[in-house]
């Protein structure tokens, strides 16, 4: 296969504080097996030596488990692939000659940090107000065998922890809604005895939290199990709903 | 329990419960109108009924009220609220790429359903009131026999009338395709059980509509 | 200085016991007057921080990503070990210690092993417990799987995402802590130095990323949990941002770094695809429990593949060398990633490597997939002579295994692993070495401990499949709360630790001038031009096998790179904002430096030791002939630098290594 030559369309913004737009590059030679974040790094790397202010987005692991790539690409978060982040989506999902839009993950919970990069430590403040079991870390607690748990439980369990925390969900859902996320991390305790005995604080808590960091309200459009790069199921908003209502009679 | 309403999924869960009120009186309204096609006697028997029983009318009636009204503000405060959490909008969304087009527009299928209403409530429900309620005929007569049948007839006269009835039919099926399911997720149903109610809801979100217009269409062509 | 490992005294198996009945606590109204500093959040650095937070002290924890959450322990993928026996196998404390010791190559201290291997059944305990949801039976009971190297199954995984499972675990603990304000937590921080106030560490400096602000924190301990170095090799399985920096920081404060050379290079990746390559990603060793791996015994077939004129599929099994099992037939495809990945380089270097490059072999899951679904096809007494209900079945049977690795490698290759073999080669993976710890965990500087990867750990000079994770929680959550209480124990009357001082002065000033020349330095190559050369080097003359002359040639080519680099390195930007070249050339500017002490420690270790293969060090005839050669009279020791400037001034200070409860054997897998 033959090497391609693009225009990105890349918002630029300098800080939190400036206005931000939209700006025009070009790159060429680019290998269909290149991922996308390489084909960034060849845009830096001509962007630096042109002495000019390479293009900040956020990586890490690239391969698809850290969670901290994201990009809004051609209308869609982590791309047209599916079941990939970005640093899994590869070039040749693209054409020679194609038109590529690169945008942040855009939500008022996510507030762009520069260029590429948003803050998504709304997150964190998720989890810390309530995405734990509360043991102490002793190792005297009890054998990890001494309570069975029935397979599809657990399987279902770990599904749901299989989440990257990586904010695809809220980037893609018209709402900015982060129910998939937050669903996810109340199913996998929900769904483990070991999670039972604080269930009712948890999601009462999580939600809570959810809904002070100004995310919006799930419609049910489905948007973020298709984007989410770990295909997590909306199962998990579901039960977490009825988790929450149950947990709401009970006050 | 207390501010259940103020959380985001309370109110996602009190949309739903309005909706699936709402379903079930569309299919009571379905069930006696479609009555209308094969006899003129027991439309007008059941509509007397509908219209003059207590329960129906002093109980259930304030309540349709109450869900129409709540569906309709609790729908547009969740908009306005949704919109407010994405301040600066994508340059490129393909929204097609993951969700219908129908869960992307319930506000504007709503909304055209919301005129139909005001339409359909000018047209039926405000001149019944006030032949019930301020005239204080509660009779149902016109000129000795039960003026409901014919009532019908006449509204679905006019052409426009009808078409504007069908195309409000065709919003309303959009915004069941999507809604109709979504009730349930909201309320937590997402297993098993409900994966085979994915069938039920085309049959209800399709034919019951389809069969509203059927209602109207036979009316204007057989008078 | 002697090194002093601190080993207590008596039999091995009750070592930890007494030490842990004789050490000295801290009460918990003082721990509240108490602060330490934990650099990293993976699974070593984030167990360590919850537990030390839960206990009482009072944590600051730093990491560069944007959430603790992050860090790259996420992407371990098969399993952790532990000796709990569930297999009713014959696993046993004593077995998992001797396993990892053997493994090891006999180049790890064995108390700290032991230790490990005593704690390792807590740590499943410890996580069933917060929630990580491993893999389990019909019954409900935990699964095990088994891993190279051993001959039972002990290790506990969540399908391919082991890691990330473990650190969500040890990051839901941190939350805990983080919401009651016991954590506080620094996310994208750099540390950039260790602060030292009257020979004790005392504090770090800190570059926020966001806003490039230069802080200063002070504690009355610092632990470093900042994992390995692998990316020295600019190719590796870890994160783009995984770096030595805050070790090396240590290092130049006085800590030794310990036997730099060990590096584990895993047989299992997916081979290099060309120039533009930025990382690599690894394929699970848990494959190797299914997959064969092979290459076609005829050059006209290799040939005729990289033409693309002849599918691997269409090689008759006559054929095909499964090297691994004709030269190991005890453990075959389970040989240890060290024995694993020298026979795929050596199959490559003699001309059989099978894609483009020449440097890749088949790891092959035909015979699995038929084997499964004769299974499968027998239960449910099903036709065994259906070929295509076979591979059907036994299809789904792989994908129940290893579904997530098979999308990976698809999304990656363009291949279809269940059609095709999958094309692997060996790569950088995982650092044995690090900064030297006694049997505290605390480094040569009072006050700074060093855990996980990070250390020069317990892992030798090969780690065993399914031990890392095992080694970062056991340091984290169950060995250090117990050894830093016994050294805080003095700091009851310390009171604050003030940023005033003019340690932390200096400290800054040092960080500034370092950032402040890269901006200003008029350079002409971006720092991933003088990272992607030392790799180069890196792997060509101290990677997978190493010879004298290479590695000199090494150690004067990283000297003068470094010399360049310092001069024409080009950072756009400033210094007050977001800035990832500027955090990139800090790190690049200390790979530069290890890199050279990399190669001459590997020159130092005249012999070939697990992951540290020397040409001149191997068995010249017998059954052995070409495996490596240990040298135990000359070189069962830790190689412990001293930081002197330069790297090449560096002074190596040894530990002798005593085995008294294993003896030391030739390593055989055969």
């Amino acid at each position: 296969m033959g090497s391609m030559n693009l225009t990105l369309k890349i918002w630029r913004q300098k800080n939190a504080n400036d206005k931000g737009k939209m700006v025009d590059y070009k790159v060429n030679d680019i290998s269909p097996d290149m991922s996308f974040l390489e084909m960034l790094d060849v845009l830096n790397e001509q962007l630096i030596n042109n002495g000019d202010e390479p293009v900040a987005f956020d990586h890490d692991c690239r391969e698809g488990i850290c969670g901290m790539c994201s990009l809004y690409i051609n209308g869609e978060a982590h791309g047209p692939d599916r079941e990939v982040t970005t640093c899994q989506l590869h070039m040749r999902m693209f054409k020679d000659g194609d038109t590529i839009f690169i945008e942040p993950f855009r939500a008022k919970a996510f507030p762009v940090v520069k260029d590429l990069i948003v803050d998504r430590s709304s997150f964190d403040r998720i989890q810390h107000a309530g995405g734990f079991i509360s043991v102490n870390t002793s190792g005297n607690t009890i054998d990890a065998n001494a309570t069975p748990v029935n397979k599809a439980d657990a399987d279902k369990a770990f599904e749901a922890a299989t989440c990257i925390g990586c904010g695809a969900c809220v980037a893609t859902c018209k709402n900015s809604s982060a129910m998939l996320f937050v669903g996810a991390k109340v199913s996998q305790f929900a769904l483990l005895p070991q999670g039972q005995v604080e269930a009712t604080d948890r999601v009462l808590n999580m939600v809570k939290q959810m809904d002070e960091e100004g995310f919006g309200n799930c419609t049910n459009t489905g948007a973020c199990e298709v984007e989410c790069p770990k295909g997590i199921s909306l199962e998990n908003i579901a039960r977490m709903n009825t988790e929450f209502l149950k947990a709401s009679l009970k006050g | 329990m207390s501010g259940l309403l103020k959380s985001s999924i309370g109110r996602k869960f009190a949309m739903a419960l309005s909706a699936l009120f709402l379903m079930f009186f569309l299919l009571q309204h379905f069930a006696i109108n479609i009555l209308s096609v094969f006899s003129a006697d027991a439309f007008n028997e059941a509509s007397h009924f509908m219209g003059t029983f207590w329960a129906v009318q002093y109980l259930l009636q304030p309540v349709l009220i109450f869900g129409v009204v709540f569906h309709f503000v609790m729908g547009f405060v969740l908009e306005i609220k949704n919109k407010q959490a994405r301040q600066v909008s994508y340059a490129k969304n393909n929204g097609a790429a993951n969700s219908s087009w129908m869960s992307r527009n319930m506000i504007y299928s709503g909304l055209f359903i919301l005129i139909f209403i005001v339409i359909h409530f000018i047209d039926f429900w405000i001149p019944e009131l006030n032949v019930k309620y301020i005239q204080g005929d509660m009779s149902g007569l016109h000129n000795g026999e039960f003026r409901y049948f014919h009532e019908l007839q006449e509204k679905f006269l006019p052409m426009w009338r009808v078409a504007l009835y069908c195309l409000g039919f065709v919003f309303l099926a959009l915004h069941l395709l999507h809604g109709f399911n979504s009730a349930f997720q909201s309320v937590g149903a997402n297993n098993k059980y409900t994966k085979g109610l994915k069938g039920i809801s085309k049959v209800y979100a399709i034919g019951l509509p389809l069969g509203f217009i059927f209602i109207a269409l036979f009316h204007h062509f057989n008078h | 200085m002697a090194l002093d490992s601190k080993t207590p005294k008596g039999p091995i198996a009750d070592k930890w016991t007494n030490y842990k009945n004789h050490i000295d606590l801290v009460n918990p109204a003082n721990k509240r007057n108490i602060d330490v500093i934990v650099v990293g959040t993976g699974l070593a650095g984030g167990s360590a921080a919850a537990t030390l937070a839960e206990l009482g002290y009072n944590v600051k924890a730093f990491c560069f990503q944007d959430s603790p959450r992050r860090a790259h322990s996420i992407a371990a993928q098969g399993g952790i070990n532990a000796a709990k026996n569930y297999q009713g196998d014959g696993d046993s404390t004593y077995r998992l210690f001797y396993d990892t010791v053997k493994g090891g190559d006999y180049r790890s201290r064995e108390a700290n092993v032991y230790r490990l291997a005593e704690v390792s059944a807590n740590i499943i305990d410890q996580c069933v417990a917060q929630g990580v949801p491993f893999a389990r039976e019909y019954g409900g009971l935990l699964d095990n799987r088994s891993f190279g190297g051993v001959l039972v199954s002990r290790t506990f995984y969540a399908a391919g995402q082991t890691g990330q499972q473990l650190l969500l675990g040890a990051y839901s603990a941190m939350n805990r802590q983080i919401g009651r304000g016991k954590i506080k937590m620094y996310n994208r921080h750099e540390m950039l130095d260790v602060v030292k106030v009257d020979g004790k560490a005392r504090g770090i400096i800190t570059r926020n990323l966001i806003t490039g602000e230069i802080e200063r924190h002070s504690a009355h301990a610092v632990v470093l949990g900042s994992g390995g170095y692998g990316n020295v090799f600019f190719l590796s399985t870890n994160a783009m941002g995984s770096n030595v920096t805050a070790g090396w920081k240590a290092h130049k404060r006085g800590a030794y770094f310990a036997n730099p050379c060990y590096t584990q290079i895993h047989p299992t990746c997916i081979p290099v695809s060309g120039d533009h390559q930025s990382k690599l990603t690894l394929m699970s060793e848990s494959l190797r429990n299914d997959g064969r791996i092979w290459v076609p015994k005829n050059m006209d077939d290799v040939k005729a593949i990289r033409d693309g004129k002849l599918k691997p599929t269409a090689i008759a099994e006559e054929n095909r060398d499964y090297y691994l099992e004709r030269r190991y037939p005890a453990f075959g495809n389970l040989v240890p990633r060290d024995v694993a990945s020298r026979a795929a380089k050596e199959r490559c270097d003699a001309g059989y490597g099978v894609n483009a490059t020449g440097e890749a072999v088949y790891l092959d899951f035909a015979s699995a997939i038929t084997r499964y679904g004769k299974e499968q096809a027998t239960i449910k007494g099903l036709d065994l002579n259906d070929a295509a209900l076979i591979k059907k079945l036994g299809q789904e049977v792989v994908k129940n295994k290893y579904g997530n690795l098979f999308q990976m490698y698809e999304k990656i290759v363009d291949q279809d692993p269940y059609n095709t073999p999958m094309m692997i080669y060996p790569a950088v993976h995982y650092t044995m070495g690090g900064v030297w710890v006694d049997y505290n965990l605390m480094t040569t500087v009072p006050g700074l401990y060093c855990i996980g990867e990070a250390n020069f750990s317990d892992h030798g000079a090969n780690r065993l499949g399914a031990s890392a994770l095992m080694q970062g929680l056991a340091d984290g959550y169950f060995v250090l709360p117990y050894t830093i209480g016994d050294y805080l124990s003095d700091d009851i009357r310390t009171g604050p630790i003030s940023t005033d001082s003019k340690e932390f002065e200096e400290a800054e000033n040092e960080v500034k001038k370092t950032l402040n020349f890269f901006i200003t330095n008029e350079g002409k190559h971006s720092v991933d031009y003088f990272h992607k050369r030392l790799g180069k080097i890196m792997w060509n003359k101290v990677g997978m096998s190493r010879n004298v002359k290479g590695l000199t040639e090494a150690i004067t080519e990283i000297k003068e790179l470094r010399e360049q680099f310092w001069k024409e390195v080009k950072v756009p930007g400033s210094s007050d904002e977001y800035n990832e070249e500027l955090a990139k050339a800090g790190r690049v500017a200390d790979f530069l430096e290890l890199g050279e002490l990399f190669a001459k420690d590997a020159l130092n270790r005249e012999e070939s030791c697990g992951g540290h293969f020397r040409e001149d060090s191997v068995e010249l005839d017998g059954e052995q002939k070409g495996e490596a050669l240990r040298n135990d009279k000359d070189f069962a020791y830790v190689s412990a630098w001293e930081y002197k400037g330069e790297p090449s001034d560096a002074v190596l200070h040894k530990e002798e290594l005593e085995f008294n409860d294993i003896e030391l054997k030739q390593r055989s897998y055969k």
